[in-house]
């Protein structure tokens, strides 16, 4: 790892930190309680300063890793020492960390591979709490689980770092006033906190696969983050639930279409014209995989059926030859389970797809409220431009047009209103 | 329940040493085991480990030596601070303690409580 260009060492330093900074978040605030979370990042913070500084010269160690867990592990104990921490520690080993006898060996133990996921976990599950909004959900497992800066956030997010940092704020006044802690829910709770923990991963790939974020690179990031915190969860057996297995499914088909959907300008190429041979095969495969793990049990979960879904087009070698039917029967059953406005636009595509477009025409057309949807419109337009109403297609493309702000959308509803003339 | 003094003394292995070898490392850990045990339990309340010098401070005239010069063997390595149902509870807890796979003991000592 010492050798190779500079460039090289400092992507793996970035990569390292982030990674490293998100476990050993989780550790410290397992050690120090969540409301002291700030002084578990100031650690971080310093540790890795102290790494920067050291490693400066290309002399990164042999073993990275272990490395600014020892730095860590040292300004922790120092702060226990001298106990300056914000917060009175509350916790099932804050007592441990009170006696000379047990505090070192208390951290190391902390530090060791299996803890470091568990505290990962509990940190999910914390950061996931009902009484943060959707969106601070997020913005905590980036910041906390994942190492992502408030600017880096504020970017993902087409947002700035001062309404991230606004937002991380408040959070943490709510953890203090609710007195949130890093226990496991309950056996009861448990299924009910790990969907909800489900939820916003599923949110977060969403934010970054579906998002019309300038930078590839940023979205790929959200997913991969998204997919690692889910394959945790499915280490550990307490959330390993068929649904865990289905959203990894689900993830693993739409990252694997990750190289085809654009060309080499960086324009959208949509399902229909996309190289199939350029899907990665593998994550197909564990895609697969975990749908089947997913099987186990009787409940039918949302994620299991958006999986199928996301299957059926994964495993068909062309667009002609997808099986429009059954694809059609799993959005109406999805649809009656969730009536997300997104899935009814959806489903009134394939509705097209698999008995004409006249039919997906009507059906659109009876959705309300979504005129100022860009999907809405191109999807709608799409549909009469190919029963041949070039003129009513236009129209609409043009009004999608109004919609986005995103460069590539923008280029595809251009070349779609030259078809129409 | 009433309070009791753990004084241990002598072991071959304790805390000042824990890092110097794998079984003094491996004896700490028992000791951290024993310990959450206790906590968990609500029987520790206190206690430190102790580094094996210091001084004294004696008599009227507060003479400060350098000490404590005993055998290892007498040397106090650490205490802790127990809650137990009597002397008896106190001394069944304190055979939990790993110093004695190290040949050390353990002196229990209840705590006086002063009448007003």
């Amino acid at each position: 790892m010492s050798s190779g260009k500079n460039s090289d060492v400092h992507k793996i330093v970035d990569h390292l930190f982030r990674r490293e900074a998100g476990k050993m978040v989780s550790v410290l605030t397992r050690i120090f309680g969540f409301k002291n979370i700030e002084q578990a990042e100031d650690v971080v913070q310093d540790t890795i300063l102290k790494a920067l500084e050291v490693w400066k010269f290309g002399k990164v160690p042999e073993n990275p890793e272990a490395w600014l867990y020892h730095a860590a592990k040292n300004k922790a104990i120092d702060m226990l020492r001298r106990q300056q921490l914000k917060y009175k520690i509350d916790s099932d080993i804050s007592y441990l960390l009170k006696s000379e006898y047990t505090l070192a060996p208390a951290l190391n133990e902390m530090f060791t591979e299996n803890e470091i996921k568990d505290s990962q976990l509990r940190m999910m599950f914390a950061c996931c709490n009902a009484s943060f909004t959707q969106e601070a959900q997020i913005t905590l497992i980036l910041k906390t689980l994942c190492g992502l800066s408030a600017k880096e956030i504020g970017k993902a997010f087409l947002s700035n770092e001062e309404t991230i940092q606004k937002r991380i704020y408040r959070t943490r006044e709510k953890i203090r006033e609710e007195n949130i802690t890093l226990d496991y829910p309950g056996a009861n709770a448990m299924t009910q906190r790990t969907d909800a923990v489900l939820k916003t991963l599923y949110l977060l790939f969403n934010e970054g696969y579906h998002s019309s974020h300038p930078e590839k690179l940023i979205r790929e990031d959200l997913c991969e983050e998204a997919m690692r915190l889910c394959l945790l969860l499915i280490e550990n057996p307490k959330t390993n639930l068929p649904q865990t297995n289905a959203l990894l499914a689900l993830m693993c088909y739409h990252v694997s279409r990750f190289g085809a959907r654009l060309d080499d300008k960086g324009l959208i190429v949509l399902l229909k014209d996309q190289d199939r041979n350029q899907w990665n095969k593998i994550l197909i495969e564990k895609g697969n995989e975990y749908l089947n793990y997913s099987a186990i049990g009787k409940m039918v979960h949302d994620f299991h059926i958006e999986a199928a879904i996301a299957s059926a087009h994964a495993n068909t070698t062309s667009y002609e030859n997808t099986d429009w039917k059954m694809i059609l029967n799993l959005y109406d059953t999805l649809l009656n389970r969730t009536n997300n406005p997104m899935v009814a636009i959806n489903r009134a595509v394939v509705l097209g797809e698999a008995e004409g477009c006249h039919k997906a025409i009507t059906e659109l057309e009876k959705l309300k409220g979504f005129t100022e949807n860009c999907y809405y419109n191109t999807s709608l337009a799409e549909m009469y431009m190919r029963v041949g109403d070039k003129e009513t297609a236009k129209k609409i493309f043009g009004k999608a047009l109004e919609l986005t702000s995103s460069n590539a959308e923008i280029e595809l509803i251009r070349r779609k209103m030259k078809m129409c003339s | 329940m009433e309070k009791f003094l753990y004084l241990f003394r002598g072991g071959e292995n304790h805390a000042h040493n824990a890092n110097d070898s794998e079984a003094a490392a491996k004896n700490m850990q028992a000791w951290g085991a024993w310990m959450q045990d206790m906590q968990q339990k609500g029987i520790l309340a206190g206690g430190e480990a102790l580094q094996p010098t210091g001084k004294q401070v004696n008599g009227t005239k507060k003479v400060v030596t350098d000490g404590p010069f005993v055998e290892a063997k007498e040397l106090v390595g650490g205490f802790l601070l127990i809650n137990a149902k009597d002397i008896n509870e106190a001394v069944e807890i304190s055979k939990g303690c790993p110093i004695f796979h190290e040949n050390g003991k353990v002196e229990v000592r209840p705590i006086q409580k002063m009448e007003m």
